[in-house]
């Protein structure tokens, strides 16, 4: 009985061996990683590839024509790929051990990889960078350690539809500078179907109001989420709202801040720089213009965003990389892009040249001198997802009920 | 085993031959299943067990889950989600109550309107049955992205559904922006807008008893009601090749004996189509549970959450924040579900009138079936049997 199947066993055990051998192949595909990376082979010329989320045509050309000129300059191929989800295409090229070289890199998600490893600080050996902004470089530091250059960065400011504006009365004196009178102003622009103030339903923009009562969720590294100034700050969002002259763009029935201004749902609203391309491209008729926003009781904030060109620790050829980050880095590329697609230069020797092209813009550069930083620990995108998530009812709740669910939220993100 | 001298005489050579073909149609069946095993060893098997090692590590998304800086955590991933303890373990408890309303709603209506539209449409009085058959079908072959597109703007606040509601005096919600439970609306339409008392502390999951009776939120709503269009059609198929199977004969006989036409359907039609209503809930089930597509392109989970379902938040904790274990944990708590929940649909759609149908069948046939039954279950028996000689 034992011989009577001798071909059976072969055959099953080919079958059993060759699945074995697929089985380490797949398993070695997914491990070629960390061992072989991050080789200081500083002679390589490996090709670079440079992952960018790109807000569309004109980011892309210009991105991508500065990658060539670099590879041309240096004679090392770099490429430019446009990811359809950023964040999702990263993860998987670090687990594969084949990320891009050089990327995109929000703060949200800087913290996750920087503590597990996948990125390489190179951001002390920047030669410019002292010169970027402090608060920039504050994002973007992990462990006392600076890990990428700041790419650009965007404030938020009040925008005003200059039609309404005058329609209601009023004239460029009357531009809010406290909170009393964004309030009033607010009221003075409501109208049947425009309502004075709008912004996205989400702490990303409301946090300018505790901004400027002196407030913010993590202060010194602290958990500071139901301080008496974040309070103070969603009850005076809560009065307005209530009140009629503020809302939501989401109860408007817009996807975000500048469409419900674009379509005039809104005769103000709280948005960044990027809203000067969506106004040229979606809503070319409406004419608006730029105010820093108002001072509250603990003076002048507002929040600021940015991305850094991270770099990859198993990047086959770091040193190329680097240098083609300097190269996108310079007072060039960034003033370059920023006519490309709006954005604002990371390095404060380019401000005064950037409020020059741009004077009608200036309002949210001057921003940079004062803005705050969102908590961008590990964990903190979601603490701000479970915050925004209350704020959609923060017309029916209690501010200091939100402020207080989320406190023990933010105390897990502050110790870290 | 005792052997006469004949056998033993004739049965060497006839023991090496049949061995040799056996052997070799051995060895054929399996060349011929190798592929799919590579495949499915190759695509399936290695994944899965990868990912139940992730669920079980410290794994942060960087190289090799298997290199040695990787670490075994234990159930540690697990006890975060189920324990309802800290933001992970609430937002799987409202994750699974989203989708559990949304099961609840979506696979009982959209089998139902299944079964509707293809009795209806298997009616031989009905005129162009071609072309209802098509029309019914056709939200089944568009892609679930391009019908999510759709709804977002049929659904908006200024959406074609709210203009119409507007005709009969309607104020419609905000669709996807309108985080209410449908519950708590009809709850407060009774005066009870707070959660009593006993309903305020965390329960199951990390979730108050007053949360889990939200019901679908509103945005949750406009999702099942989508899920039932577009998923409609191509259970109807099932059904009405199901039904096309159920010979005229059959329902001769229920219409000699006087069976009016909605006795017939729940009496003759319904119980044949048994089979086919276990594959299309089944199917329902598992479709519903999975729901990813339409949340990562609608909503992202919002408005306030009600529409995060465990498949979203397993891909937000595995791709965005970087935590790969708990997201691997997810995806096997949620594959436990549907897997417990398809064994109970099984119990509960088993076939418990054997005896009665028995009863029905003339007993020559009954005793001849089973006469034959005797044969077919006795030769693989017998094979084993020579095989072992």
């Amino acid at each position: 009985m034992k011989t009577g199947h001798p071909r059976r066993r072969l055959a099953v055990a080919i079958t059993a061996a060759s699945m074995l051998a697929l089985t380490a192949c797949g398993g070695s595909g997914f491990s070629e990683s960390a061992e072989d990376g991050g080789g200081e082979a500083a002679a390589t010329d490996a090709p670079v590839s440079v992952l960018i989320g790109s807000s569309g045509d004109a980011e892309t050309e210009a991105v991508t024509a500065a990658v060539d000129s670099w590879a041309s300059e240096s004679g090392v191929e770099a490429s430019v790929i446009v990811a359809s989800d950023l964040t999702q295409q990263l993860s998987q090229g670090f687990a594969s051990g084949e990320p891009a070289d050089v990327f995109y890199l929000s703060t949200d998600a800087f913290a996750g990889y920087a503590a597990n490893g996948s990125l390489e600080p190179y951001g002390e050996d920047l030669a410019n960078k002292d010169d970027y902004y402090p608060a920039l470089r504050e994002a973007f530091t992990y462990e006392d350690q600076l890990y990428c250059a700041p790419k650009d960065f965007s404030t938020l400011g009040l925008v005003i539809n200059s039609a309404k504006w005058e329609e209601a009365g009023l004239t460029e004196e009357d531009i809010p500078t406290t909170w009393e009178e964004l309030a009033d102003v607010a009221e003075q622009l409501t109208t049947e179907e425009t309502v004075g103030l709008g912004f996205s339903p989400e702490f990303q923009r409301l946090g300018v109001f505790a901004a400027q009562a002196g407030g913010g969720l993590i202060t010194d590294g602290e958990a500071t989420a139901a301080s008496e100034a974040n309070v103070e700050a969603l009850n005076y969002v809560k009065q307005m709202m209530t009140d009629g002259v503020a809302d939501y763009s989401s109860n408007l029935g817009a996807g975000w801040g500048g469409e419900a201004f674009g379509k005039g749902l809104a005769a103000m609203v709280i948005e960044g720089n990027w809203i000067a391309g969506a106004m040229t491209n979606d809503f070319p008729d409406v004419e608006y213009q730029v105010a820093e926003l108002p001072e509250g009781p603990g003076g002048k904030g507002t929040l600021q965003f940015t991305n850094c060109w991270g770099i990859a620790a198993d990047s086959d050829n770091i040193e190329g990389a680097k240098a083609l980050v300097e190269h996108l880095t310079t007072p060039e590329s960034q003033l370059a892009f920023a006519e490309a697609f709006g954005v604002m230069p990371s390095l404060q020797s380019v401000a005064a040249d950037w409020s020059e092209q741009y004077p009608e813009l200036e309002p949210f550069i001057a921003g940079g001198e004062y803005a705050q930083n969102l908590p961008a620990q590990q964990g903190a995108a979601d603490v701000l997802g479970e915050l925004n998530s209350q704020l959609e009812s923060l017309e029916s709740s209690d501010p200091q009920q939100i402020l207080e669910s989320v406190q023990p939220l933010v105390e897990t993100i502050a110790t870290q | 085993m005792p052997s006469t001298p004949t056998t033993a005489a004739e049965a060497p050579p006839s023991r090496v031959k049949r061995g040799d073909i056996r052997g070799r149609q051995g060895l054929a069946g399996w060349l011929f299943i190798t592929p799919v095993v590579l495949i499915l060893g190759l695509f399936l098997v290695v994944p899965v067990i990868m990912a139940a090692w992730v669920s079980l590590s410290d794994w942060t998304g960087r190289g090799s889950p298997f290199s040695a800086s990787v670490s075994f955590v234990g159930f540690e991933n697990y006890s975060g989600i189920l324990g309802g303890e800290g933001l992970i373990g609430r937002d799987f408890g409202t994750a699974i109550r989203n989708n559990l309303y949304y099961v609840l709603l979506v696979v009982p209506l959209q089998t139902a309107l299944a079964l509707f539209l293809a009795v209806m449409v298997n009616r031989q009085i009905l005129k162009g049955r071609g072309f209802f058959r098509t029309a019914f079908y056709f939200p089944s072959v568009t892609s679930s992205v391009a019908i999510t597109v759709l709804w977002l703007f049929l659904f908006s606040a200024t959406g074609v559904i709210n203009k119409v509601l507007s005709f009969f005096a309607i104020e419609g919600p905000n669709w996807f922006q309108d985080p209410r439970g449908v519950l708590h609306i009809l709850f407060g339409l009774v005066g009870v807008d707070q959660a009593p008392a006993g309903l305020r502390a965390p329960g199951f999951l990390g979730i108050s008893g007053w949360d889990w009776l939200a019901g679908p939120s509103v945005a949750m709503s406009a999702f099942v009601l989508m899920a039932i269009f577009t998923t409609s059609g191509t259970f109807m198929l099932l059904f009405i090749a199901a039904l096309q199977n159920i010979s005229g004969e059959v329902q001769e006989a229920a219409m000699v004996d006087g069976a009016t036409g909605w006795q017939r359907f729940w009496a003759v039609t319904l119980p044949m189509l048994r089979p086919t209503l276990f594959t299309v809930l089944t199917l329902g089930l598992i479709g519903t549970w999975q729901v990813f597509d339409q949340i990562y392109t609608g909503t992202q989970g919002g408005p306030a959450k009600t529409t995060l379902t465990p498949a979203y938040l397993s891909f937000n904790a595995a791709f965005v924040d970087q935590q790969w274990g708990v997201g691997a944990a997810i995806a096997f708590v949620l594959f436990a579900i549907i897997v417990v929940l398809t064994l109970l649909q099984r119990w509960a759609l088993r076939e418990r009138d054997v005896p009665r149908r028995r009863r029905m069948v003339p007993a020559g046939v009954s005793a001849g079936s089973s006469a034959a039954a005797i044969p077919g279950t006795a030769a693989p028996a017998d094979e084993e049997g020579e095989q072992r000689r």
